[in-house]
């Protein structure tokens, strides 16, 4: 299967599965498409999701902690794409982090991150979850921004065996497959999204690099 | 939780369930749905392929299950782990409890572990004082309403929306409203405080990977992955059976895992978790991770030449998905705490007799799970051997000992029947029901009308009967199985009509008997072994191209379990070889082998439906036959959805829980004449039994009968 094919699979069973897929050229204009959402996501909602319910005062609590700016954490960004991206995030009042998210329990804007790989079989991310920081920064962010090297995709998770085993040979290790959002069917069997992570997967497939 | 103490106390529990209709409507919706997400996940895979590679590596990895533990601990504990071993249920909580002791926790976050239902790890970490929180949605409300789950991938299938509203306004102190979305939202947020307050995150694993010492988790709200990731301890309970060699095994499982359960490609998180990981909370700065596998019977279990398939399992559900009982009375009474075919064996040997005596008795031995189950355990025959397990333990029931004694014994059996077609007259009128049988001596039984025995079984018959053949294609023994020999001659009778001028010599060897399914499907394996020997004496295979039968119960009797009952009996093993590679139903006859040359048929018949037998379709794997028969025989034939659920007689099995029975029965019957059919052609005279029972009672037109009946019909000339 050539490139264009694989990034075509990987792009349909990714969206199948409610994930937002954008192709760009490079870091920069990743960075751009990720302060344009978190822009516009304060637009339509401005409280750490389900805040808005009646909660218990335990719940209600944590939702005080949330600073309400706009936040968003890129814990496994260089530090030149992180200074780029900064300097996007500035005259939007965004701010951004790259760790401390224990501060954040309550919820952050977005979680940025890079996949190791792409599983164009299933529309799957792999991604190198060691740092605790990213852990969090994917979970905890209502929004789960990640760029993927369009190089990076493979067929099949088999494809990956190899490569995986090699990592687990040298622990610690946490490595995450992750598809599409956080989902729940729990209450009669109605698909809902966001239960416990992001409600939204965004996934930006970089082109060029 | 099934905790019914007398089978009666277990029939009352399942009248109840029959009549809670939100559950009902609930699993029915669910049981359509998933038939088709299903398929279209697996559309792009090859299926067989997969399911017997899943097979064969977990049984590879059961028989070495020693050494991968070995390598595991070895690995893991080099990456930061401590790894402990429980040979009980209770070894498995107090280590546990122990560990949460030494660091001092005292809050748990819990994600989802069909391990620590097993053994009931929340009530014993509550009765040591700790607080256990389940984090997964559907498992957080169980626990709030105190209840066990009713489905092992959706453990709340059976709440309703509104349940849970109620449920949450209980626990917010705040008035809650219907919309699912909200709903969800409160307990992400009630759940995230939880994760924040907790200092011991517990976990199952769906693999450990013995290779690095890996533990994988799969699951789609990303629970587990806060559950591990947050607290300063994180505790995993995982089964013996978990263990996988490699890392590829287990991405091979995984494929058919989330696909089998709920029709998902892949699961929204899928973690990897090798050895002692980055962990803030924790003074180290790495987590403390302990992982505690759980035996409780497993490494014999492994050992057993038989139950040994039952560790294939990776509990992905689906068994109950297409269970037809499970979708009647949910999971709370079609199971202990394993839920659904699986649950009926493994009750039984991590849950106890007690618990699973009245359990196991639950199935129709349709054999929907066996054709669903993505590791290919043969669930109908494990269940069968397990029902044998729990027979032998107690004293066997007045029917069996009379079943036993009475089909090992031919002529003893055929004699009674044929006295008993003149003890009946004065119930029947000489009409072909018992019609005039006192309401208390059917009691249960009355949703069926009950055939009378036909005043002269085909055996008498056969002398007039026996067609002519001077230069046969084949000769054919046909077995008549004895519902067809005694009350339903008119199937065989029109079967003749059908091989009429078609160069087929018939015989009919007389000493033939019943094909002993009864007395194997009440667990009497020694009398169903008799009856096995005696059969294939009594029809020599060398002497024949086919054994054909009519009746499909039968057909997958004498192929699939003839050569298992005989397996280990020197000489008999051969003959009961050749015997069921002989065996061939009625309707793969007619299309396969006669092929429809010098057979005509009138056109203009009436709208058709077709009943698959669950012996014929997953018994025998043959499908496509008996539509092809019916399209081509000038019927009006027409396919619907429920074409493969099973009628719900499971031969004794209507008998012993005749309410279920006949829901299934009328449920089906509603849909048939809902949609306008006429005739409903099956190709078994169980079935009969219990469709034409059934619309004999209702007496709203539909006509039941065997496809060789339709057949011979529509039959020019």
């Amino acid at each position: 299967m050539t490139q264009t094919a694989s990034i075509d699979r990987f792009t349909a069973k990714a969206e199948a599965v409610s994930a937002v897929v954008a192709r760009v050229d490079n870091h920069q204009q990743a960075l751009e498409y990720a302060v344009d959402i978190c822009q516009q996501k304060q637009a339509c909602q401005i409280l750490a999701s389900g805040c808005e319910q009646r909660l218990s005062e335990k719940a209600e609590e944590l939702c005080q902690l949330k600073e309400w700016t706009k936040l968003i954490a890129a814990p496994d960004l260089s530090q030149t794409h992180l200074e780029n991206l900064r300097e996007l995030c500035r005259p939007l009042s965004i701010a951004l982090i790259k760790q401390g998210l224990h501060e954040h329990l309550g919820g952050i804007d977005m979680g940025i991150c890079s996949a190791l790989a792409g599983i164009a079989e299933t529309g799957t991310l792999v991604v190198d979850s060691r740092s605790e920081e990213l852990r969090l920064a994917t979970m905890i962010a209502e929004t789960c921004l990640a760029l993927l090297p369009a190089s990076s995709i493979v067929q099949d998770s088999a494809e990956l065996a190899g490569d995986l085993a090699g990592r687990f040979a040298h622990p610690p290790d946490y490595t995450a497959f992750i598809t599409g959002a956080s989902r729940t069917a729990d209450i009669e069997r109605v698909l809902t999204l966001g239960v416990h992570g992001p409600l939204e997967l965004h996934i930006l497939i970089l082109m060029n690099e | 939780m099934q905790t019914a103490r007398t089978l009666k106390e277990y029939r009352e529990q399942l009248d109840e369930a029959l009549s809670e209709p939100f559950q009902r409507k609930s699993l029915d919706a669910f049981a359509t749905a998933y038939r088709e997400s299903r398929a279209k996940a697996f559309a792009e895979l090859d299926l067989p392929g997969l399911i017997q590679a899943i097979g064969a590596s977990k049984d590879t990895a059961m028989a070495d299950l020693d050494a991968l533990y070995t390598r595991f601990k070895e690995r893991a504990e080099q990456a930061g782990a401590t790894v402990h071993l429980a040979s009980t249920a209770r070894e498995a909580n107090a280590l546990i409890a122990d560990i949460a002791a030494e660091n001092g926790c005292s809050k748990v976050v819990k994600s989802k572990s069909m391990t620590a239902e097993e053994t009931l790890l929340n009530h014993f970490l509550e009765n040591e004082g700790l607080t256990v929180t389940e984090t997964d949605l559907g498992e957080w409300i169980i626990q709030l309403r105190g209840e066990g789950p009713s489905h092992m991938v959706m453990p709340a299938i059976h709440l309703s929306r509104e349940e849970v509203r109620r449920l949450f306004t209980e626990v917010t102190g705040q008035e809650q409203g219907q919309d699912i979305d909200d709903l969800v939202k409160v307990a992400r947020r009630e759940l995230r405080q939880r994760f924040v307050d907790a200092d011991m995150g517990v976990s199952g694993a769906n693999f450990a990977v013995a290779e690095s010492g890996t533990l994988g988790l799969v699951t789609n709200e990303g629970n587990a992955r806060l559950a591990t990731t947050l607290p300063r301890v994180h505790v995993a309970l995982v089964g013996l059976d978990k263990l996988v060699p490699t890392l590829d095994t287990a991405l091979q499982t995984l494929k058919g895992l989330t696909r089998n359960a709920t029709g998902q490609a892949i699961s929204s998180y899928v973690t990897w978790i090798t050895g002692a990981n980055q962990c803030a909370a924790s003074p180290s700065g790495r987590k403390n991770l302990h992982i505690v596998f759980l035996d409780n019977g497993r490494s014999a279990l492994a050992r057993d030449p038989v139950f040994k398939e039952a560790l294939r399992c990776v509990r992905c559900g689906a068994c109950a998905n297409v269970c037809p009982l499970y979708r009647l009375v949910g999971g709370h009474k079609y199971g202990h705490i394993y839920i659904g075919a699986i649950g009926l064996i493994l009750t039984y040997f991590f849950h106890g007799l007690d618990k699973d005596k009245n359990l196991v008795q639950n199935c129709l031995n349709c054999q929907a799970c066996r054709e669903v189950c993505v590791a290919g355990i043969d669930l109908p025959r494990l269940i069968k051997e397990t029902q044998v397990l729990v027979q032998s333990s107690r004293k066997r029931p007045v029917v069996n000992l009379l079943a036993a004694r009475l089909l090992t014994n031919r002529k003893l059996f055929h004699g009674l029947l044929t006295s008993a077609r003149y003890l009946q007259k004065p119930v029947t009128g000489n009409k072909a029901y018992l019609r005039h049988l006192p309401h208390a001596f059917l009691g249960k039984q009355d949703f069926k009308a009950l055939p009378a025995l036909a005043p002269k079984p085909f055996r008498s018959m056969w002398k007039d009967v026996k067609p002519h053949v001077p230069r046969p294609r084949y000769t054919v023994a046909l077995f008549t199985g004895c519902l067809q020999d005694f009350v339903y001659p008119q199937q065989l009778l029109s079967c003749l009509k059908i091989l009429a001028d078609q160069d087929i010599a018939v015989e009919l060897p007389l000493d033939q008997g019943c094909c002993g399914l009864p007395v194997h499907m009440l667990g009497e394996k020694e009398a169903s072994r008799t009856v096995a020997e005696h059969n294939i004496g009594a029809i020599d295979p060398a002497q024949f191209d086919f054994i054909l039968t009519l009746c499909a119960s039968c057909g997958s009797h004498l192929k699939e379990n003839y050569p298992l009952l005989l397996q280990d009996t020197a000489g008999s093993q051969v003959k009961v070889k050749q015997f069921s590679d002989r065996v061939i139903d009625f309707s793969s006859f007619v299309h396969d082998v006669l092929g429809f040359q010098n057979l005509s048929f009138r056109t203009g018949g009436p709208k058709t439906a077709y009943h698959a037998p669950c012996h014929l379709c997953r018994g025998l794997g043959v499908t496509d036959e008996p539509r092809g028969l019916l399209k081509q025989s000038g019927l009006a034939y027409e396919a619907h959805d429920e074409e493969e659920t099973c009628c719900g007689l499971g031969g004794t099995y209507s008998l012993k829980f005749p309410e279920l029975s006949a829901e299934i029965l009328s449920r089906k019957l509603d849909l048939l004449e809902e949609r306008g059919y006429e005739l409903l052609a099956t190709d078994c005279p169980g079935c009969i039994l219990q469709l034409r029972g059934g619309a004999e009672k209702r007496q709203r037109g539909l006509r039941v009968v065997h496809t060789a009946e339709a057949l011979a019909e529509r039959k020019e000339g």
